[in-house]
């Protein structure tokens, strides 16, 4: 069974297209690199599947049923994460707010709920940070607890939006290697989305790119090409392969100030086309 | 007010307990702590503390309101605060118009308790009862109603605490598992009315705080774990209350100042404790 399957999707943002009319299928414990500027609708396609924006036309299937909020086979890492980093509250509780957190009653988890946030915290290795205050943790840590958090419930299907956000080369590699370790042991599959390829490039069977409404799927050797980039962003982009790493080049300038043109609102529309996307 | 001398065992030295209105201040105070306690560790980790002081201000319109057109200034206070908590849940859902939000209501409540000072000149000692509070004033039906208000927001906190908690830590992510941020928001701030209403009752308008953040405040510096934290929170808000009371038995002081005071204490006490136990760890 597909994990995801996307029929003749057209969203929209505040009037804008994101993804105009597409149709693909990720496959079942597949680990996905999600890449595109910004605006191109990584963050909407992911509300999309969660449930929370209606597509505008054709549909949205999560493992065989229809898109639908509050969906219990996906776990979330939004990319926005709350204003809780100067809590004294302990790592445990934080993650544990999780656990049917939408249903009405004291939040004090049952016997399968603890097990099920301890079993949580041990994946990703955070046991020690559960007894720790978040305010005394570091970014790296917080995004740990985070991560932990999604795999809550014993979802089937993560969606990560930017967790390397904010984190240094070393920390970012760290966060790719745990993602790729928990999704082979679980057999789940991963929609990881991300500014740069290269952090991801040893994790992922393949690579999901959006751009100008449209999106390519497939292996990284086809999809992070010269022309099918072009296409996406509408513009000339070259693609150059060094030592094991990946380089997309955008080829004209006044093509990048066409980019921001079409990127409203967003002051950094244009900048990963250029030359310091990877 | 200390009574009698010590000469004969036969005369009989009457404590604090054996006055009406001490036992009706002990257990109106006992109310409203525990109900202060448990709605100020949530109010205190949503950071929506401006929101509590808001409402105490408006509340005092109410109140006051309520005296001109002749009836209980608590029923007053009850209206005002929940209809002005329901609409600044419904303004603003997210952190950021929060501020906004609640600064406009504010404004345009204090203005309009400026309008009511102005018909109610005569009254200055009920105005300072309302914003400084007078515990020892309460009587019997009083408690009363402060106990069914109190049991009946409790027990809609304790219905609603899990998504409240979810909704305040994670709101993005709460969000997207189906909980209505704004139906919390708006639910959490009827709650918070009423305990701000009846925390008037004993610490005054203007001392709110000292009830509703500084028991929770000091309760989140020495547990990192909600459950225990309301606990600590309420507990803390009782001890000070009926302390505060009994202090001011033997001082004559203001009972207000003296649950201040011990709440101001508690917290300062609270954050010294927590660093010396990092220090010894670290």
């Amino acid at each position: 069974m597909n994990a995801i399957e996307l029929r003749h999707v057209v969203l929209t943002l505040g009037g804008r297209t994101v993804l105009a009319d597409i149709s693909l299928d990720i496959p079942s414990g597949t680990f996905i690199g999600v890449l595109g500027p910004n605006g191109a609708g990584k963050t909407t396609l992911m509300r999309a599947i969660l449930g929370l924006v209606p597509p505008d036309a054709g549909t949205v299937h999560v493992l065989g049923r229809a898109a639908t909020r509050g969906n219990p086979v996906i776990g979330y890492m939004p990319q926005v994460r709350g204003t809780s980093s100067g809590l004294r509250l302990s790592g445990w509780d934080f993650v544990a707010s999780a656990a049917n957190g939408h249903r009405l009653g004291l939040p004090i988890p049952s016997k399968a709920a603890r097990a099920d946030i301890d079993r949580a915290l041990d994946l990703v290795g955070a046991a020690d940070l559960g007894r720790r205050p978040l305010a005394e943790m570091s970014g790296g840590e917080r995004q740990r607890l985070l991560l932990a958090q999604t795999l809550i419930g014993q979802p089937q299907l993560l969606l990560l939006d930017e967790p390397l956000i904010s984190l240094d080369p070393h920390r970012q590699q760290e966060v790719v290697e745990l993602v790729k370790a928990l999704q082979l042991e679980l057999g789940i599959t991963v929609l990881f989305s991300a500014h740069e390829l290269n952090p991801l490039l040893n994790a992922i069977d393949q690579v999901l790119s959006l751009g100008g409404g449209q999106a390519a799927l497939g292996a990284v050797e086809d999809v992070i090409t010269g022309p099918v980039l072009s296409r996406l962003y509408g513009s000339e982009i070259e693609v150059l392969r060094v030592q094991g790493r990946i380089f997309v080049m955008s080829g004209s300038h006044d093509m990048e100030r066409d980019a921001h043109l079409h990127d409203h609102g967003h002051d950094h529309g244009g900048e990963h086309i250029h030359a310091d996307h990877v | 007010m200390i009574m009698g001398t010590i000469t004969a065992a036969n005369i009989y030295m009457p404590t604090m307990f054996d006055y009406d209105f001490m036992r009706n201040a002990f257990a109106a105070a006992a109310i409203v702590a525990v109900l202060a306690g448990a709605v100020g560790y949530f109010l205190v980790l949503r950071s929506q503390t401006f929101a509590g002081h808001a409402l105490g201000h408006v509340g005092f319109t109410g109140a006051t309101g309520a005296v001109l057109i002749g009836i209980a200034p608590l029923w007053g206070l009850v209206l005002v605060t929940v209809a002005a908590g329901i609409g600044m849940g419904l303004m603003g859902e997210r952190l950021a118009e929060r501020d906004v939000a609640v600064g406009l209501v504010l404004a345009f409540a204090l203005a309009l308790g400026l309008l009511f000072l102005h018909f109610f000149t005569a009254y200055a000692t009920q105005a300072t009862t309302l914003l400084f509070g007078n515990v020892l004033a309460v009587d019997v039906s009083t408690i009363w109603i402060l106990l069914g208000l109190g049991v009946a927001s409790l027990a809609m906190l304790a219905t609603i605490s899990r998504p409240l908690l979810f909704a305040s830590l994670q709101p993005e992510l709460a969000e997207a598992k189906g909980v209505s941020l704004r139906l919390y928001g708006v639910l959490f701030l009827t709650i918070v009315a009423v305990t701000t209403a009846e925390c008037v009752q004993i610490v005054g308008v203007l001392l709110v705080f000292a009830l509703m953040v500084g028991p929770a405040a000091a309760a989140q510096q020495v547990t990192g774990s909600v459950a225990a934290g309301v606990l600590v929170s309420a507990a803390l808000a009782l001890c000070e209350a009926w302390l505060g009371i009994t202090l001011a038995y033997y001082t004559d002081w203001p009972s207000s100042f003296w649950i201040a005071a011990l709440s101001a204490m508690a917290y300062v006490l609270a954050v010294l404790s927590r660093r010396l136990r990092g220090w010894r760890f670290a």
